[in-house]
């Protein structure tokens, strides 16, 4: 039968559901425990919040679901959430404004078509926004988060890659390109094409020379030093800023005896972020990314205000989830009802009914032919007796009482 | 007839690409007796290829057409292409290759009365844009190339050049060159994309079906240029163009139709005594003026002016029913009410099929779907809100919706099994071997309003004055 599923969309299935509610209630765990509070933005947001440049590439604009709402006669256009950030941003801005700062978490679901239909269009992540959170220390903060999460998951070996959306710009800045053009070269950037980078050169061949080593690095921060440090005379106020902010951030890691990676080139699809960018990897595959985005607020039209933030991909974590066992497996019980008289019917609901009050998991079996992946069989038949399996020992035992039966399979914590 | 496999079908464009493709066809040996101009053949037969056959279609119809896999190849502008592809961008079609005719671009263009003079000071000038276009996708790419913050497009069936600049900023618009948009009051401040003609074939035909030997045909006049999106900026770099008073809007607002609906119109106006100057067929001035100083009037398509009321750049508008129709369907809560039926221009809009399907009601039409006669039912109309909502209230289940841009009786049968269009007697339907199965509704002129503004207390007065002379020309 031809599928009648939207392309590009999914469904998630029972075992994928046991995944992704885990990983939401390890990241809920998480999140808590640092400070920080759920909030949920709406599946629709209107188109302009998106475009102003410094919030989305044109590229990623072009993949967005917009559309004209029911009342969209004015022409105002509307969009299926193409971004996390962005609607956290909106919602600080319009609730809770009066707040210094805000730690904030969801986990929501984002959407951008795909050509192919064949990857997903409708993605979930896990995100983490500090609103107010100001200097390496909150950078720091939302690393360790990230790593810690990932711990709690299970998914050890995370390589965390480090680069600086503040310290890129500078670079672009440094060839002396017209404003248009250098907005063009960052879309490009942005959008992962360094190739770009190659084609343009300044008039200085030492600048060019130290620009291609800087974007070409891959180390740690004492390679990094000595890299930025050559012609630091000759570089402007805004690259040695940021390059001392990051600095700053990675020694800090440094001292925590945090793992990473410095990859410049390593910037990536987000045009509001000013700061560190952070790009988690387990495998070669991309699995979280984030950065400080210092503009975003006010270019939407608040005060200015830093923050920085990070989201965990959904999709690709649950392929890498080994499935444990479950509750039912563990304690839940199956009850079949040898007949279908009312006097057993009736002792089928009260004791699932009991067991349920004692913390099992309970599923009626209406068919009777139903294939058990519960701990516990227990058929009720005619004469108020209730033959019970123990499938994982194998026992079988006979009793004459509801009160037995659950004595006998006692409570769950 | 030769082997349906084999068959070829190639869609032909009305219109400005009429006359050049007629010759190219011409020179190509292909003999297709019947298109030119002034035809009222939709379909041709190949005299010297028995396997190819044509049919002719608006050229915005054509890329759809050939993306849906109904035609193997087509001929049509690129500004088509691309305004599909820009939004559909795994549409089945392939650009094969320019012709060398066709010129002339999409531009972007402000009138000259903004005072504006390239890009950058027009969108240093404000951050709420309203863009014109009757390419609504390539308007999208626009904004978003340009970085606008806020932008608000008005798709329009025609006259794009009207609005600017009281109704629109800007226009997104197709012009032979820079000097026809100056004749009509326009400065271009970018350049868009050409709007050359192009060979275009179905993707998936191209490699099942031996195209070739029609293609090769037309190989002494493809043009190996490569052709596609390019922005360009223009305007004038150096100072600001000679700064002319921006327009005063003035207090009360009106739009008038152009097409079938002018002369009555125009009749209406004369028997109430509103004189306007070159409101008619012969001398037709879009911005015609009137001997009310409070009044301003427009001359735009009746199918755009429930949006343009909607949104507030005109207070009254003379439509029909059927356009104001379509539109409240879209948008349930638009302040567009009728405020009164003109009583003329009568239509009826009507669901018809052809006579060689075995149907003679809507019922028995969804019977052919459910028995699996037809797997889908392909839908063709103008009238794109109506038809949904009469398919939905109907509960036909699944079809498909082809939007076309008039002549859409030509759609079936091949093309779709179900037509929604007006008809006046029925006669053009009976001539086309349609047969009308329903009436979904009666339609006649109306004079239509924006509620908040016939209500605004600083124009009631000359609104309400306007309703009770048109009304007092009524028999």
């Amino acid at each position: 039968m031809e599928s009648q599923r939207c392309k590009g969309m999914r469904d998630l299935l029972p075992d994928d559901m046991r995944r992704f509610r885990h990983i939401e209630d390890t990241f809920r765990n998480c999140c808590v425990k640092w400070g920080y509070r759920e909030v949920r933005t709406p599946s629709l947001e209107y188109l302009h919040l998106f475009t102003a440049t410094g919030t989305l590439t044109p590229s990623r604009l072009g993949r967005a679901y917009s559309f004209l709402d029911w009342n969209g006669w004015s022409g105002e256009r509307v969009v299926l959430r193409p971004d996390g950030t962005i609607p956290i941003a909106r919602l600080y801005i319009e609730n809770l404004s009066q707040q210094q700062n805000a730690r904030l978490f969801y986990v929501t679901d984002i959407f951008a078509f795909e050509q192919t239909g064949k990857e997903n269009r409708e993605r979930w992540q896990c995100g983490v926004e500090f609103l107010g959170g100001a200097g390496p220390m909150a950078d720091v903060e939302l690393i360790l988060l990230a790593r810690e999460l990932l711990h709690n998951l299970g998914i050890g070996e995370v390589e965390l890659r480090l680069s600086h959306a503040g310290l890129a710009k500078a670079l672009v800045k440094e060839l002396g390109l017209s404003p248009r053009g250098e907005a063009e070269m960052l879309g490009r950037i942005l959008d992962g094409d360094w190739q770009t980078w190659r084609k343009v050169k300044s008039n200085n061949l030492e600048l060019d020379r130290f620009l291609a080593s800087v974007v070409n690095f891959k180390g740690k921060l004492g390679g990094f030093l000595k890299k930025v440090e050559l012609p630091a005379s000759q570089a402007s106020a805004e690259l040695k800023s940021n390059i001392s902010d990051f600095t700053d951030i990675v020694r800090l890691l440094d001292d925590l005896k945090c793992d990473y990676l410095i990859d410049i080139a390593a910037i990536h699809g987000f045009e509001y972020y000013t700061g560190v960018c952070l790009q988690l990897f387990y495998r070669g595959e991309k699995i979280g990314g984030g950065g400080r985005y210092d503009e975003l607020l006010s270019l939407m039209g608040s005060k200015n205000m830093p923050a920085c933030g990070f989201a965990i991909y959904v999709e690709p974590v649950i392929k890498m989830l080994s499935l444990r066992e479950d509750e039912r497996s563990e304690s839940g019980v199956l009850v079949k009802a040898g007949e279908r008289t009312p006097g057993v019917m009736e002792a089928c609901f009260g004791l699932a009914q009991s067991l349920r009050n004692t913390g099992h998991i309970v599923e009626l079996d209406l068919t009777g032919g139903r294939a058990s992946d519960y701990r516990w069989v227990v058929s009720v038949s005619g004469e108020g007796s209730f033959v019970i399996i123990d499938r994982k020992t194998g026992e079988k035992r006979e009793v004459s009482s509801l009160t037995q039966v659950v004595g006998m399979l006692g409570g769950v914590d | 007839m030769a082997n349906q496999s084999n068959y070829i079908k190639l869609a032909l464009p009305k219109g400005r690409l009429l006359p050049a493709t007629a010759n190219l066809l011409a020179d190509g040996d292909l003999g297709f007796k019947g298109y030119t101009e002034r035809t009222r053949q939709y379909r041709l037969q190949s005299r010297n290829l028995p396997y190819l056959a044509a049919k002719i279609f608006r050229e915005k119809d054509i890329p759809i057409q050939v993306a849906i896999g109904n035609y193997d190849l087509g001929i049509c502008g690129l500004d088509w292409i691309e305004e599909l592809l820009l939004r559909y961008k795994a549409s089945a079609v392939a650009k094969i290759s320019a012709l060398n005719y066709g010129g002339g671009y999409v531009y972007a263009a402000v009138s000259y009365k903004s005072g504006i003079s390239n890009l950058d000071e027009f969108l240093a000038r404000q951050r709420n844009w309203r863009i014109v276009s009757e390419y609504p996708n390539l308007a999208e790419a626009f904004a978003l190339s340009v970085r606008m913050r806020r932008f608000r497009i008005f798709p329009v069936w025609g006259d794009a050049e009207v609005y600017p600049p009281e109704d629109a900023e800007i226009a997104i618009l197709g012009a032979r060159n820079r000097r026809e948009l100056e004749r009509k009051g326009l400065l271009p401040l970018m350049k868009l994309l050409p709007t050359k003609a192009m060979i275009i074939a179905n993707q998936k035909n191209l490699n099942s079906k031996d195209l070739g030997k029609v293609l090769n045909c037309f190989a002494s006049k493809l043009d190996d240029k490569e052709f596609s999106l390019s922005f360009e900026e223009l305007g004038r770099k150096e100072g600001s163009i000679e700064s002319l008073p921006r327009p005063e809007l003035k207090k009360v607002r009106l739009a008038l139709p152009d097409g079938h609906q002018l002369p009555p119109t125009a009749q209406l106006l004369k028997r109430v005594g509103l004189n306007l100057s070159h409101y008619s067929v012969e001398a037709l001035d879009y911005h015609p003026s009137v001997d009310l100083d409070w009044l301003d009037i427009k001359v735009i398509r009746p199918q755009d002016m429930p949006l343009q009321v909607a949104n507030g750049n005109f207070d009254l508008a003379i439509t029909g029913r059927d356009w104001l129709l379509d539109h409240v369907y879209r948008f349930p809560s638009s302040p567009v009410v009728e405020l009164l039926d003109l009583d003329f221009g009568k239509v009826k809009v009507v669901a018809a099929t052809s006579q060689e399907m075995p149907v003679s009601t809507i019922e028995e039409v969804k019977q052919l779907l459910q028995r699996g006669k037809l797997s889908t039912l392909r839908v063709a109309s103008e009238y794109v809100n109506i038809s949904d909502k009469y398919l939905c209230d109907h509960h036909v289940s699944p079809y498909k919706l082809i939007p076309t841009w008039g002549t859409s009786e030509a759609f079936l049968p091949e093309d779709a099994d179900l037509l929604i269009d007006n008809t006046q007697t029925g006669e053009t339907m009976a001539e086309h071997n349609l047969e009308i199965i329903d009436t979904l509704c009666e339609s006649t002129a109306c004079l239509i309003g924006n509620k908040e503004s016939i209500v605004s207390p600083d124009r009631k007065e000359e609104i309400d004055f306007l309703i009770q002379m048109m009304r007092g020309g009524l028999a």
